[in-house]
Formats: structure tokens, C-alpha cells, sequence
């Protein structure tokens, strides 16, 4: 059965990953833009948006996966309002390249002002340009306050398509805000924090399939990129169809991807 | 929310499929609880305030009420209201709030 991670930050992952992948019948990804694990400069921003629009295709288009991208700074580098801003002035020009789906990762980390200004910022962006948004809610105790406060923020914007807009890694604390309020929600499945994946089988479980995606968000640090894979084995093992396994981990992600006139698969290649 | 009974499995076969492995979960807990007495406290006389979230999330765990996933995510959550300007280089989190409010 073909899948979809639509949160994975393969630039941190070897060839092997991409070939485990292709196996486990990934046939596409999406790479939101991510914090290397040190700030960068605007200078090193730009040499990773060539990355992430060049490079990265041709690597995954040897294991026969399309790889689609987003644009921003993140918000572990967006406390520092000069870089984000020397950043943010050079996405427009990345945003024509062919596999840019929209703006992300954005939002909030230690969910201060400096954040919210530059968040203000990236989703004006968007506004602008007409760009689907991708949301990155903070971690652990930050969480549940990050995503009440982002959603604060996207409430300004009153002409946002609500449907254009997922906030990813929610929890058992933060779907319920997020799907109540008309958005998409993203379920991170990661090995200690965010979602195991019988939790967020439970949460499926609890709240239904729709406006709901999954996601590895594979990166340099604990994670997983087959935990898409492993939480299809563990909505089977528990009883689910495979409709609605199928609905998660292809569907879905193609529902929402697809709002963005980039967004094609070829199921051929 | 759907009906409570929105698993797909029953309960006997749900016990059946996980109890073995959240068996050995609760004694990584135990372990790691043992493990903090064995170590030498060194300045710490009062209980560090991540052990201290954990102890107060582990009453939730055997209360009769439901969602506790969602309530110990509350209750290790950051309930301040306060926006800091800046958070000063600080990337990371803890896990859990340095004031635990009830």
C-alpha cells in the first residue's frame, strides 16, 4: 500500500532512509524547512533553500519518491527578528520553484514575543502569496500555551481559509482546540516525545479520520522514518480497515497537499 | 467526541495485545524512581520539579476518571499566561512546567 509522510526533514537522513522508505511504499514526501541544530545565517538560509528545491528532489527521485518542500525560517531560529527578517525577505523568490507547496514549518518554540511578531510576519507572507500554511506547535510544556497563542494570531487573519492551514503535532491535549477551530491536524509520531503510534491510533480512534494527517517528522534527532509505516501495522493489528488506514496515511495527505496547484503525483514514475 | 466504546477491538483482546508491554513499562517507572533514591541528592534537598510533575501525574494515572492521557499532558503543561519579550538563547524544553499550578 502507497503512503505519504508530509513532515519528514530528509536533508538529515542518508540514501539509505530514502530506499527503506520506497520499500515500505512511500511514494512522496513533503519537507517543511527546519532548524539545523544551530542558527544559521541568512547567507546559510539561502544555500539551504537551494537544498531543499534542487538538491533534494533529484535524491529522493532515485528511490522513485516526489519530494515537495515549504518555505520559512523555524521558529527555534525566529526569536532573533534580524535574521528572521533577512530570511523571510528571500523565500518570495523560492516560493516560484516547482516543488514549493506553501510556508512552514512556522510558529511558535518558547512561544515569546519575538515568536509571535515573526509568525505575524510568515503568515502575512502567505497571505500575499496565496500559500497553504504549515504549523509547528511547540514542545512538551509548551505545547498546549504555543497552540492556543498561534491560533490566537491566525484568528487576525481573518481572509485565511481555515482548510489551507494544518497545525502539526498535536497531542491528546491540543486536537480537540485545533479541530474545533475548522483546521487540519498533523499527529508527529516520534520514539519519546509527541505521538507514539498506538497513541495516535487512539486519537483516531477518539476523534475520526477527518482533517488529520500523520506524519515521521524525521530529522537529526530521536526519530523514525518509517513510524508512518509502523502506525499503518498498528491501526491494522488493532481492527481498523483499510479504507480508513488508507484514508490516513494516502488520502488525506493528498486532500490537503493538493490545494496547492503544485502538488502532482506521478504514480507511474 | 464519538462513543466511548470507539476502539475497534474489545477490551479482552486490547489487554491481550498490551499488557506485557506496558507491564514492563510501569516497571521502567519503578526503576527509574528506585533508580533517583539510590543517587546521591547532592544539593538537592527538595524534589526536582520535573519529579515532582511526574509524582503528581502518577495520581492521575489511578484515578477512575477518563482522558488521562490528555490530563497529565495538562498537568505537565506551561499554565503561565506570561509572554516573555525574548527566551534568551533557550531552545529546548523541559518536560515539564518549573511551577506546577493546580
Amino acid at each position: 500500500m502507497k503512503y505519504i509522510d508530509p513532515h519528514v526533514h530528509m536533508v538529515s537522513r542518508t540514501t539509505d532512509d530514502y530506499q527503506r522508505m520506497a520499500m515500505a511504499g512511500c511514494v512522496a514526501i513533503t519537507e517543511p524547512a527546519f532548524w539545523a541544530g544551530y542558527d544559521r545565517s541568512g547567507e546559510g538560509f539561502r544555500d539551504y533553500f537551494i537544498q531543499l528545491t534542487e538538491n533534494e528532489p533529484k535524491r529522493a527521485a532515485q528511490y522513485g519518491i516526489q519530494h515537495f518542500t515549504w518555505m520559512s525560517i523555524n521558529p527555534k531560529e525566529a526569536d532573533d527578528p534580524v535574521l528572521a527578517r533577512e530570511v523571510i525577505s528571500m523565500i518570495p523568490s523560492f516560493l516560484e520553484k516547482p516543488n514549493v507547496l506553501g510556508i512552514g514549518e512556522i510558529g511558535l518554540n518558547k512561544n515569546t514575543k519575538n515568536e509571535l511578531q515573526i509568525l505575524e510576519e510568515h503568515i502575512a507572507l502567505a497571505v500575499e502569496y496565496n500559500q497553504l500554511i504549515l504549523i509547528h506547535t511547540p514542545h512538551l510544556e509548551d505545547k498546549l500555551k504555543g497552540t492556543l497563542l498561534i491560533m490566537d494570531v491566525l484568528k487576525q487573519f481573518s481572509q485565511i481559509d481555515r482548510g489551507r492551514v494544518l497545525i502539526d503535532h498535536v497531542e491528546e491535549h491540543t486536537v480537540e482546540h485545533v479541530l474545533n477551530q475548522g483546521y487540519w491536524a498533523g499527529m508527529t509520531l516520534y520514539p519519546d516525545t509527541k505521538c507514539t503510534p498506538e497513541r495516535a491510533t487512539d486519537i483516531i480512534e477518539m476523534f475520526g479520520e477527518e482533517r488529520m494527517w500523520l506524519n515521521s517528522a524525521g530529522d537529526w534527532g530521536p526519530s523514525d522514518p518509517l513510524a508512518v509505516p509502523k502506525t499503518r501495522l498498528e491501526m491494522q493489528k488493532r481492527g481498523h480497515t483499510q479504507k480508513t488506514i488508507e484514508k490516513m496515511s494516502f488520502e488525506n495527505p493528498c486532500r490537503f497537499l493538493s490545494q496547492s496547484k503544485k502538488f502532482h503525483l506521478n504514480l507511474e514514475s | 467526541m464519538k462513543s466511548s466504546y470507539n476502539c475497534p477491538s474489545n477490551r479482552k483482546r486490547v489487554i491481550d495485545l498490551y499488557f506485557l508491554e506496558h507491564r514492563a513499562k510501569l516497571l521502567d517507572i519503578a526503576s527509574f524512581l528506585d533508580r533517583i533514591q539510590r543517587a546521591d541528592p547532592l544539593e538537592e534537598k527538595e524534589d526536582n520539579f520535573r519529579l515532582k510533575a511526574l509524582k503528581n501525574a502518577l495520581h492521575l494515572l489511578i484515578d477512575d476518571e477518563p482522558n488521562k492521557t490528555k490530563r497529565i499532558l495538562e498537568s505537565l503543561s506551561d499554565q503561565d499566561s506570561e509572554v516573555p519579550q525574548s527566551a534568551l538563547g533557550t531552545k529546548g524544553a523541559m518536560g515539564a512546567p518549573k511551577e506546577i499550578k493546580k
